[in-house]
């Protein structure tokens, strides 16, 4: 269990130029191919079985956009910023599978209830939002405080 | 066209995630930790994202008939607070808290590594395919069982 605590500084100007790139990749989304831009939903999308075979390509575009944005940054002379993984490769497939589940029952992530779902005021996505925290916040006070001591 | 643009729109979205330092796990779980090395980057990056959403989304259907690369809008019609939404996103947020990653950083993160994250992006495929394809398959299995008593 990860007890070690990087700490991290609290970083308003880079955190609101990030959520506004975020905002746009979002409202673009539905104004070009609408679409919410919910990554869980665009990921299991891409699963098979294919029901709807023009309903693919975009969504492994999408991801593939995603995943090439680290060479973007580093191509136009930027540095990555530092990543700390804490935890053993099973703690993070205990994480991945819990997110997995949790997203498709939930029917959205962070993007889609956090940033499209608050943004169209939808009362399912601020409830999926307040649930995304109680157990995002316990879970670290509980791994952090009470286990790690 | 659609495709070029799909990646693009990914690629500005993972472009936000790396600005805003949201692809380092730890910083996720700093925003979690209120009881200790708190960071609240978090919320201005989801604040900032639900803003230009909130007015992104507006613009865009007071002005456009349909998107420009699609049929529809596409926005989520449902509207009850289901069980399934709310156990759905606490166990989201458990695993959100567990690893300090959701869908789009971590597939933000997949050709740079570290081996974490794909460890935990094949758990959340996994996961992801049981809850679509494993579940409804089990409660078909019931639903056939109960006819036939």
């Amino acid at each position: 269990m990860p007890v070690i605590v990087h700490p991290t500084a609290f970083t308003p100007g880079s955190a609101i130029l990030g959520g506004v790139l975020m905002g746009l990749a979002v409202t673009f989304t539905m104004l070009f191919l609408g679409r919410i831009a919910g990554i869980s939903g665009i990921t299991a999308g891409a699963l098979p079985p294919w029901r709807k075979p023009d309903d693919i390509a975009w969504r492994y575009a999408f991801i593939l956009g995603l995943a090439t944005a680290p060479f973007l940054v580093l191509w136009a002379g930027g540095g990555l910023p530092e990543r700390h993984f804490e935890g053993s490769f099973g703690w993070f497939a205990l994480a991945g599978l819990l997110i997995g589940i949790g997203s498709r029952l939930g029917n959205g992530c962070t993007s889609g209830h956090g940033i499209a779902g608050l943004a169209r005021l939808s009362p399912r996505s601020f409830v999926a939002v307040a649930m995304f925290l109680v157990g995002g916040m316990g879970t670290v006070f509980l791994v952090r405080h009470v286990w790690g001591g | 066209m659609r495709l070029l643009l799909s990646w693009i729109l990914g690629l500005v979205f993972g472009l936000g995630l790396i600005v805003s330092g949201m692809v380092n796990p730890e910083k996720v779980r700093n925003f979690l930790d209120i009881a200790g090395a708190w960071d609240p980057s978090l919320l201005l990056v989801l604040g900032a994202a639900v803003v230009v959403t909130f007015i992104g989304y507006r613009l865009t259907t007071a002005l456009l008939e349909r998107p420009l690369l699609g049929d529809a809008f596409h926005f989520p019609t449902k509207r009850e607070i289901t069980p399934r939404l709310v156990v759905g996103a606490l166990i989201f947020g458990i695993g959100w808290g567990v690893g300090g990653l959701c869908p789009a950083p971590a597939e933000t993160s997949l050709l740079v590594g570290p081996a974490e994250i794909w460890a935990f992006l094949v758990a959340m495929l996994v996961g992801m395919w049981l809850v679509e394809h494993a579940l409804p398959r089990l409660t078909r299995w019931e639903h056939h069982h109960e006819l036939h008593h």
